[in-house]
């Protein structure tokens, strides 16, 4: 699971309210070099939680001194693209768990791959 | 008087060997290329609707080669130099082609030649030589080269579309510069047949592309699928540079386990998967990621996500429809994997459910203009365009149809968010019934096997994992 995926999730569990951002417990992280695309860093920016996204990288230990606010012409600042387009594409957690902030409810990760599904008492 | 002057002509595949004329006769694929490089589509009135051919006016040749380098349903595209029913008519008609224009490409010391095409009708070489002949007209200078042909010119003759009654004389003709080919290498290139992972329902490569066209999929690009399977419309987009993503219920699947879809194979091997899919295409770095997820319980924060989504829902015919919750009907999880792959207990998922969920869930993580692009199986005898469901936030773009038998068929759902949702949105169903889930939806998988023989739906099996 990439971290770009993971700003984008959120906990589905039955009657949770903060469900957001997942709390990542890993046990195997791997950095896998993506093709680096500034254009696309630059997209993606404005959709995402900065916030999450700079706790995630260090929690798995891969902040790289990303700033806790976001400047406003990052468009233009490449270093801070390239640490950007790490955290979001190249940082895989391979094995581990997402945790549900609320209810404390963990969807494995195996293999690099999320279980997301809940069990049919949850739903 | 001849008004053409700066018309360009796409000749069209005749795609119908698969697809329904649907397909050609509203050219979705060609107006959605146009729209995603902000063209107009300004086709001749003068073309017979049911022609293979269409006349495309207001365009530069370089938005023509661009349009080519992306469709999969365009064979080729000429630059019309002349037209008419009868050959006295297309001499007339090239006659008055301006020669500033021709001159570029006909002038001394050049080389070129002419093919000649016909749509359906065969002719013998010699025929076809005095076809070429009778063009001696044309003030060509240059030299005639078959092998490295610096500018090619073809003849294209349209002989209908009926096999059973083929004219002697063509019904039109054109002439033109030949300007480029279409896609349909790509058909080929990534036949499901060569790929490493694939599954009872791997979408065909050619409507892959398709779906991708319809979907305006661009570079750089997010683009998500909520029934990835494995994978084969992830593989379409990000060939066209967007990044993509996907979700299924069927752990298996996801993981690459289990039993394989190949003939004489028993189990899928170790690097089975969709990145490996995506790997085999050169494209592993667009894959962001793919979840074990229930398409009816979304795990997406609330925000507009996605570019595209771009999807072929399971209509339980070859995969079930399931969604989780309780049923006493059990799916034992495997051994080997207990905690990370735990089955949850399924229940079975209406497929009037399946579109107006996927609706809800487009109109909310869709991008404003972004495109939802799905398959909707319908049952013939009873099928009207008010039976294809509508969102407020949705636009329908287009809607053509598939046949799989003689009283099936699915249909290719193209729409366009228009605006995001409001509170106001879900009382749109009190106003138009469109808006609220169609119901006859639901007995698809039972009327698709009433008359339909164990045989022939194996046939069709068979058929969807060759792609042909």
């Amino acid at each position: 699971m990439k971290l770009l995926t993971h700003n984008m999730l959120t906990s589905h569990v039955k009657g949770v309210t903060k469900g957001y951002p997942l709390l990542i417990k890993a046990t195997e992280v791997k950095v896998n070099e993506v093709e680096f695309n500034p254009q696309f860093v630059c997209r993606m920016i404005p959709k995402l939680e900065w916030s999450a996204l700079v706790k995630a990288a260090d929690d798995l230990g891969h902040r790289q001194d990303l700033p806790a606010e976001l400047e406003p012409d990052y468009e233009k600042n490449e270093d801070l693209l390239k640490k950007v387009h790490r955290a979001l594409l190249e940082v895989e957690v391979v094995e581990g768990s997402l945790q549900c902030p609320e209810s404390g409810r963990e969807f494995p990760i195996s293999k690099g791959i999320p279980n997301m599904l809940l069990n049919e008492d949850e739903v | 008087p001849n008004k053409i002057s700066n018309l360009t002509c796409l000749e069209w595949i005749q795609f119908y060997i698969i697809l329904q004329d649907k397909f050609s006769r509203d050219k979705p694929e060609i107006k959605a290329l146009l729209a995603l490089r902000a063209k107009p589509f300004n086709a001749c009135e003068n073309f017979k609707e049911k022609s293979p051919f269409v006349c495309l006016d207001g365009l530069s040749e370089e938005d023509v080669r661009w349009v080519m380098a992306r469709s999969v349903c365009a064979k080729s595209a000429f630059e019309l130099w002349g037209h008419g029913r009868t050959c006295a008519e297309l001499q007339t008609s090239l006659s008055s082609y301006p020669s500033e224009n021709m001159g570029p490409f006909m002038h001394k010391g050049s080389t070129y030649k002419i093919n000649v095409y016909t749509f359906n009708k065969t002719l013998l070489f010699a025929d076809r030589i005095k076809k070429i002949d009778a063009l001696e007209f044309l003030p060509f200078e240059g030299s005639v080269s078959l092998k490295s042909p610096e500018h090619i010119f073809c003849l294209l003759e349209d002989y209908g579309t009926d096999p059973n009654n083929i004219p002697e004389h063509p019904d039109y003709m054109y002439f033109g510069r030949w300007i480029a080919d279409g896609q349909r290498e790509l058909i080929r290139s990534h036949s499901v047949k060569n790929r490493h992972f694939i599954g009872n329902t791997s979408m065909d490569a050619g409507l892959s592309f398709i779906m991708a066209n319809h979907a305006k999929v661009h570079e750089n690009h997010l683009v998500f699928d909520p029934f990835v399977g494995t994978g084969s419309l992830l593989v379409a987009c990000s060939h066209f540079g967007a990044y993509v993503c996907g979700t299924d219920i069927d752990y298996n699947t996801i993981h690459g386990k289990g039993r394989s879809s190949r003939k004489n194979h028993m189990w899928r091997g170790p690097d089975e998967n969709i990145r490996a899919n995506l790997r085999q295409y050169g494209t592993e770095r667009m894959y962001v990621d793919v979840m074990v997820s229930d398409a009816s319980k979304s795990v997406w924060r609330k925000a507009a996500l996605f570019d595209a989504i771009i999807t072929d829902p399971p209509y339980g015919i070859r995969e079930s429809t399931r969604r989780t919750g309780s049923h006493k009907d059990i799916t034992k999880p495997l051994d080997d994997f207990p905690l990370a792959s735990h089955v949850p207990v399924s229940q079975a998922y209406h497929l009037s459910d399946i579109f107006t969920d996927l609706l809800n869930f487009s109109a909310e993580h869709l991008v404003i203009g972004g495109r939802l692009v799905y398959w909707l199986p319908v049952y013939r005898p009873e099928y009207c365009d008010e039976v294809v469901p509508l969102h407020p936030c949705l636009r329908l773009i287009s809607n053509c149809e598939q046949t799989l038998s003689s009283h099936t068929s699915r249909r290719l759902i193209t729409m366009e968010k228009i605006k995001d949702p409001e509170e106001l949105d879900s009382l749109a169903h009190l106003s138009d019934p469109r808006f609220s889930p169609y119901q006859g939806h639901n007995a698809f998988r039972q009327k698709y096997f009433s008359g339909l023989n164990k045989k022939s739906s194996k046939e069709d099996i068979k058929v969807d994992i060759n792609g042909e």
